[in-house]
């Protein structure tokens, strides 16, 4: 082996990436609550048995769930911009992994409704709670330990599906700048190597840190 | 107004030559990724705990880091070490190491539902480890993550579309190619999306039922 | 007082309430007894109106329960209900799951709803549980917090749907303690139970339910000694 390893640029260069990995951050982040917002219309809908509600709400899911991510977001980048709106890669990334995630998380909402039996609801109306506070006090609170997980775990899908920003020519996030400098320098097994150590440092301090929510919240 | 005329029989074959590639690339990496994930597997369920944690540490690591970045260092790999693989076979293997991360873990909660009771019964009729393990264990065990183990399959059905970042022209990518000439980049990508969804819509739905039909006994 | 007149009510095909006629004068206990599916469970929900009903009329202290104009949430402050599956919510402690009605539907302060809470659960036993989550509790210790949950709303009615039926044999008797101790206490309560002894003992009167209808009604000793109909008599002497 005739290659020498360069660390001291890529250190160099360090607060670059370290900026990029707040955009990754920034983008998971937006596109996780996006996602959950519209999830959970999405669960919504597929539960009203209204045909014209969860018609649409059944081909979000399914496609969101049976096609690529990076082709969703080819859809937003390429195809909205055949229509005449021009879609920029980073609004492509982020509404991409929004619709990815909101497809995802409405089947986990959809199974977190049914965790929370109706004899809880009806418990709580017995004692005079409308059924808006018997959704915020009673159901929602268990609803979230039995889909907290997966949306553990969507959340860390999301940080890693927003390196596919780099495909449709994303330049910021943590992925766009390795790239970039990569480009200039031709050392890619160390800039990337250093990328793959920050994306595992942020999944794992999300990870670790939900846990801990869990821990507090969940105390039951 | 979309058919202009302009997208051919043979732009569409050249898709589908495309979704070929992507379903070899499927059935290679798979392949790899379950032959490496029941050997980890096993070894997760059946060492000690600091093998077995140290093992789930490492596979950790792939399911934590993005898989185009995995692409990318696979391949620069191949040139560092100057092993002059193609790139088809660089893409199939960091995809079957990256499956083989999740099918560890799928093996290792299928052995867990294995009832402890049910394999010292099986010892106690005098089979050996290997023999309990075939004839007992591993049935068991497959029926119970199989639905888990095509939800695998799937999921790195879609995650091929990432090769096309390393040069491999799979379907994705092949509708890129098609877009570029055509320059209809609506029509083919929903040509292209609805492949890929009859590639993966019946197999999960199949997943789905096997689940309930399995989950019921 | 409750009042119930010719009440029907169907699932389906099934008729499952066929013409009720009852009333329950404040301060009464009356137990409802009868086999599983005869309606009497069916009954109790549709008094607080958890359940519709297709005909007729139930009145709680002259307020019509399944009117349009009646505010249920309002009405169901007075009558109290504990079900067989006692419904402990999992994510609240003993002493939250007191005081969430007292505070989001009666409005009242933290303090105010955590003293009539801890009053309450004194009264049930369970002054040492306030701070512990219901899965670490007994099942009969979960009922008697589902209890003590309906009565802090100081409802002017109880009912109670087969409260000792999921309960292991051994647990049983505290639960029914606490009923012995509040029908002392003078409340108004509607029982539906298949503890047929302890019925006898705190009930007033006893309602016999038959295939939708109220069979037979009388007091204890008439319906268990001396019942006039034979579906009593083969009921009563098949349960005892």
């Amino acid at each position: 082996m005739d290659y020498h390893f360069q660390w001291r640029p890529v250190l160099r260069s360090l607060p670059d990436m370290l900026w990029g990995a707040l955009v990754t951050i920034e983008i998971a982040g937006l596109a996780m609550l996006l996602g959950t917002v519209l999830a959970i219309f999405l669960a919504l809908g597929k539960r009203s048995g209204k045909k014209y509600l969860s018609w649409p709400a059944d081909v979000w899911i399914e496609t969101a769930r049976n096609t690529p991510a990076l082709f969703q977001i080819y859809m937003l980048y390429f195809g909205l911009g055949s229509l005449g709106l021009q879609v920029g890669s980073y609004a492509a990334l982020l509404f991409g992994i929004t619709f990815n995630n909101a497809g995802y998380l409405a089947e986990t909402f959809r199974g977190g409704f049914l965790a929370v039996p109706e004899t809880q609801t009806r418990a709580a109306r017995s004692l005079g709670m409308g059924t808006v506070q018997t959704m915020w006090h009673i159901v929602i609170p268990q609803m979230l330990r039995a889909v907290f997980h997966a949306m553990t775990n969507q959340m860390v899908w999301s940080i890693l599906m927003s390196s596919l920003g780099i495909i449709v020519g994303l330049t910021t996030d943590l992925t766009g700048v390795t790239q970039k400098l990569n480009v200039v320098t031709y050392r890619t097994f160390e800039y990337f190597f250093v990328a793959a150590c920050l994306y595992y440092i942020i999944s794992k301090a999300f990870t670790l840190s939900a846990r801990i929510v869990a821990w507090r919240l969940f105390r039951y | 107004m979309y058919f202009g005329g302009s997208f051919t029989w043979g732009d569409f074959q050249f898709l589908l030559y495309g979704a070929a590639t992507t379903i070899a690339i499927t059935l290679v990496s798979v392949l790899i990724g379950t032959c490496l994930g029941v050997v980890f597997g096993l070894i997760r369920s059946g060492s000690p705990w600091w093998i077995s944690n140290a093992l789930g540490a490492v596979l950790d690591v792939f399911r934590s880091v993005p898989l185009l970045i995995q692409l990318v260092l696979f391949n620069s790999f191949n040139s560092i070490l100057k092993l002059n693989w193609p790139t088809f076979a660089v893409g199939c293997l960091c995809l079957g190491i990256y499956a083989s991360a999740f099918c560890t873990e799928i093996v290792r909660s299928g052995v867990g539902a294995v009832p402890l009771t049910t394999r010292r019964a099986a010892r106690s009729l005098g089979l050996s480890w290997l023999q309990e393990l075939t004839s007992i264990t591993l049935p068991i065990a497959t029926r119970v993550v199989f639905p888990s183990w095509i939800g695998l399959t799937l999921g790195v059905m879609k995650d091929t579309a990432l090769v096309l970042w390393i040069g491999i022209v799979e379907l994705l990518r092949s509708s890129q190619i098609v877009t570029s000439r055509v320059q209809e980049p609506l029509l083919i990508l929903c040509i292209t999306g609805l492949i890929y969804f009859f590639m993966s819509f019946p197999i999960a739905r199949l997943g789905n039922q096997l689940e309930k039909k399995w989950g019921m006994q | 007082m409750i009042a119930i007149e010719n009440v029907h009510k169907q699932f389906g095909a099934l008729h499952v309430l066929n013409g009720v006629d009852l009333t329950v004068q404040k301060g009464e206990v009356l137990s409802m007894i009868g086999g599983s599916g005869s309606g009497k469970s069916t009954m109790l929900m549709c008094i607080n109106g958890l359940e519709g009903i297709q005909q007729g009329r139930i009145t709680v202290d002259g307020v019509e329960v399944h009117s349009k104009n009646t505010d249920l949430n309002k009405l169901r402050r007075r009558i109290g209900i504990v079900f067989q599956q006692w419904n402990a919510f999992p994510h609240l402690t003993v002493l939250e799951n007191v005081t969430l009605a007292l505070r989001k539907v009666l409005r009242k302060s933290k303090e105010e709803a955590e003293a009539i809470a801890v009053e309450q659960l004194s009264h049930v036993g369970l002054r040492e549980k306030l701070s512990v989550f219901p899965s670490r509790l007994s099942g009969g210790q979960q009922q008697r917090m589902a209890i003590a949950r309906a009565l802090a709303m100081s409802p002017d009615y109880m009912l109670f749907d087969e409260v000792t039926s999921a309960l292991d044999p051994q647990l049983v008797g505290e639960v029914l303690d606490t009923l012995r101790m509040l029908s002392k206490e003078g409340m108004t309560m509607i029982v539906v139970t298949h503890e047929m002894r302890f019925a006898r003992e705190v009930s007033d009167r006893i309602a016999f339910f038959y295939k939708g209808q109220i069979h037979e009604i009388g007091k204890p000793d008439q319906i268990f000694d001396n019942p006039t109909k034979q579906e009593t008599a083969s009921f009563v002497r098949s349960v005892l």
